[in-house]
């Protein structure tokens, strides 16, 4: 599904990736974990795509296609998505508009704004969310946890073939956690691949991951089964350092 | 026919009719071409009288030197034609519209419009409004809703009180023009108590080129009344310039409500230089909420002078220079009593070298007493070409007054089209939405209709010559 191949990247001519090689089958969730400043979020950006990033060396394949130059959007519509750490928040646009322009784009139909309201609704009141929610401009004035849900909500309106999270746990509360993580176990098939990237293993409680790898310093250092997060849990990434 | 097909891609309505006037004098302005208007209007004698006096006072007076100094020099009055009569008579229904000017229209949606959700409705087309129809409830309810010309005729009472004192024609060198060679526009009369549910629209239409519109607008907003007022105006594409100078006046009695709303999308050719003002009496409430996409330059400053207490004015003005535009607009409020109320809201988007200005004054006079007013500016710039600046003004002679002002500026950020362009939008999707979203105050006082074809304006702006910068 997504094939991650000696992947350099850097910006303002920092190296931050620094030969990165991972490969995800569909119905896999791969946990990338990490400390602070390893440049884990950047992974999740550049994969997407943003062009912040330069890729200096090295390719990443999207169901057979070298999308390393591709813009954003395209990847979006080849099934790609990311979940923000921090959603940018625009103002005067509610959720429900650009879900409607989204989904029209991805899925190449015209949806009317009743259609996707229905398609929303369901959404909402697995994630906890209020009727009136989809008519909230985007992250304008959400909390931490609202943004959080926000993202989770859109992917599961967009309902993309492979996924990135990055940091979706922070900034929740227990409650929080408990929402966002049972609503993309939900979402999770045999057909569909994650890319988890978090600090901690609490989200990781909610979607089993097949593989974990730990981050450190722009690459992966090591690979192994759900295990190797139970010991980052206990003895933290010192032993990495 | 000039017609540049070039800049059609951009700004669709840019077509023009083959013209068939009744009466089109030389271009360039005299004395005799003003009476001759007048003639043609069989207008009273007081109005001719005014009209020759405001002449003098168009002439007597200089450009005004504060803004767009050297494009205002580069407009030449002998190259304009002031009076075009393009149909023998106005109609009041469709069909007796010539048929290439019904075309028109057609294209622009009027007449669907108000069959299905307006109240009333008047087409200008260069001079004259050749079209007007009021749904028969109006007429029920004692509105009364014409052009100007035909005001004058009918009701002279109410014309020769107002016409005028809102907007002196010595006010300003294009207020003078105006009131030389006014033609068309609307009169608005509600009478006290009564509301007027369903928009009330006026179009106007240049057609010719080197065409000058001089449209006169008065609204009278009688006792605990209210109306809302839709203009909306386009121009074909010529390499020629046009000249727009409208005056409106508007009165609103206590406890009345009047909005008056315009979206101005006039050709790049277009100057729009306009006099727009209101004067709000006890616990009365104008809003102006004023849209400008486009000509090449426009000076328009909406302005309420609160005269009793309890008065409100509200503008909301939002104005977007592309690339061959620079849109100076802004607001004026004046409070001459005390517990009067004005909010002044200014959205500019420039890009592709547009220039956007905000110009406010706010002027509190001594005694009125615990008066409120809040300025607020925010400018988004497109890309590092254009430019956006900021100029208010604050004359505050009461202490007890309370003012406020708040100004942003801000870019379309990377990290905002990254976020929207991950969802499956395109760039120029993702800034129309962005763009869209910052003038969404402005575009949710619109009736639906009108709130689609304005976004639609909007991605029609952000689409053209590719990408964003």
């Amino acid at each position: 599904m997504l094939e991650i191949k000696n992947l350099h990247a850097e910006v303002d001519d920092v190296e931050i990736l620094k030969g990165v090689d991972l490969k995800i089958n569909p119905g896999e969730v791969h946990a990338i974990m990490g400390p602070n400043g390893s440049g884990k979020s950047t992974l999740a950006n550049v994969v997407m795509g943003n062009p912040v990033y330069e890729i200096s060396k090295g390719n990443i394949i999207f169901e057979g296609e070298d999308i390393t130059e591709e813009p954003v959007d395209n990847r979006a519509k080849l099934g790609m998505f990311l979940a923000f750490q921090y959603p940018e928040s625009i103002p005067g646009v509610t959720i429900v508009n650009m879900l409607k322009t989204a989904l029209t784009n991805i899925e190449e139909t015209e949806y009317t704004t009743l259609e996707l309201r229905l398609k929303v609704a369901e959404s909402m009141e697995q994630l906890g969310l209020s009727a009136d929610f989809a008519d909230r401009y985007l992250n304008e004035g959400f909390s931490g946890g609202e943004r959080k849900r926000n993202e989770i909500l859109q992917l599961a309106v967009l309902d993309p073939k492979f996924a990135i999270l990055d940091e979706t746990d922070s900034g929740l509360d227990v409650d929080g956690l408990r929402v966002v993580g049972e609503g993309v176990s939900k979402l999770k098939t045999d057909d569909k691949g994650y890319l988890v990237v978090t600090h901690y293993q609490r989200l990781l409680e909610y979607i089993k991951p097949d593989f974990v790898h730990v981050f450190v310093d722009g690459k992966i250092v090591e690979s192994g089964g759900v295990g190797l997060s139970d010991k980052l849990e206990k003895d933290g990434y010192e032993s990495y350092l | 026919m000039a017609n540049v097909d070039i800049d059609l891609g951009k700004y669709s309505l840019g077509w023009s009719d083959p013209e068939k006037n009744v009466f089109k004098p030389e271009k360039g302005l005299n004395e005799e071409i003003i009476r001759k208007m007048s003639e043609i209007k069989e207008e009273p004698e007081w109005m001719l009288n005014f009209r020759l006096k405001a002449y003098k006072r168009f002439l007597d007076k200089p450009m005004p030197e504060w803004v767009a100094k050297e494009k205002l020099s580069q407009l030449d009055f002998d190259d304009i034609y002031y009076y075009i009569k393009p149909t023998e008579d106005q109609a009041d229904s469709w069909d007796e519209v010539p048929e290439e000017i019904k075309q028109t229209y057609e294209k622009l949606g009027i007449p669907e419009a108000e069959r299905t959700y307006l109240a009333g409705v008047t087409a200008q087309y260069e001079s004259e409004v050749v079209y007007h129809k009021n749904r028969e409830d109006l007429e029920k309810l004692g509105v009364l809703f014409c052009d100007m010309d035909t005001a004058v005729r009918e009701y002279p009472e109410l014309v020769q009180e107002y016409f005028g004192t809102v907007i002196p024609p010595g006010d300003n060198k294009f207020a003078a023009l105006n009131s030389a060679v006014w033609s068309g526009g609307s009169f608005i009369y509600v009478p006290k108590g009564v509301h007027v549910e369903d928009p009330l629209q006026a179009y106007f239409r240049i057609n010719a080129e080197n065409m000058g519109q001089f449209e006169r607008t008065l609204i009278l907003v009688d006792e605990g009344a209210s109306v809302h007022y839709i203009e909306g105006c386009s121009a074909p594409v010529y390499t020629t310039d046009a000249l727009h100078s409208a005056v409106v006046e508007i009165v609103v009695k206590a406890s009345g409500t009047c909005r008056y709303t315009t979206i101005q999308n006039w050709s790049n050719d277009v100057y729009n230089l306009v006099t727009k003002r209101a004067q709000a009496y006890g616990n009365a409430t104008m809003e102006w909420i004023d849209a400008n996409l486009g000509s090449g330059l426009t000076v328009k400053y909406p302005s309420v002078y609160l005269m009793e207490p309890g008065a409100h004015g509200e503008v909301l003005s939002v104005a977007f220079a592309n690339s061959g535009q620079h849109q100076d607009t802004g607001a004026k409020m004046v409070h001459l009593a005390p517990d009067t109320t004005s909010l002044i809201t200014s959205k500019s988007v420039s890009k592709g070298g547009g220039r956007g200005a905000y110009r406010g004054l706010v002027r509190v006079e001594d005694g009125s007493e615990t008066a409120k007013s809040f300025v607020r500016c925010d400018a988004l710039i497109l890309d590092d070409e254009s430019r956006s600046d900021t100029y208010p003004y604050m004359e505050i002679e009461e202490a007890s007054a309370v003012i406020g002002h708040e100004a942003t500026v801000s870019k379309v950020g990377e990290d905002q089209l990254f976020y929207l362009m991950s969802r499956g939008l395109s760039e120029s999707e993702a800034t129309s939405m962005i763009v869209a979203g910052f003038v969404e105050e402005f575009t949710k006082t619109l009736p639906m209709e009108y709130a689609m074809e304005f976004n639609q304006l909007i991605e029609l702006n952000m689409i053209e010559a590719g990408a964003v910068g």
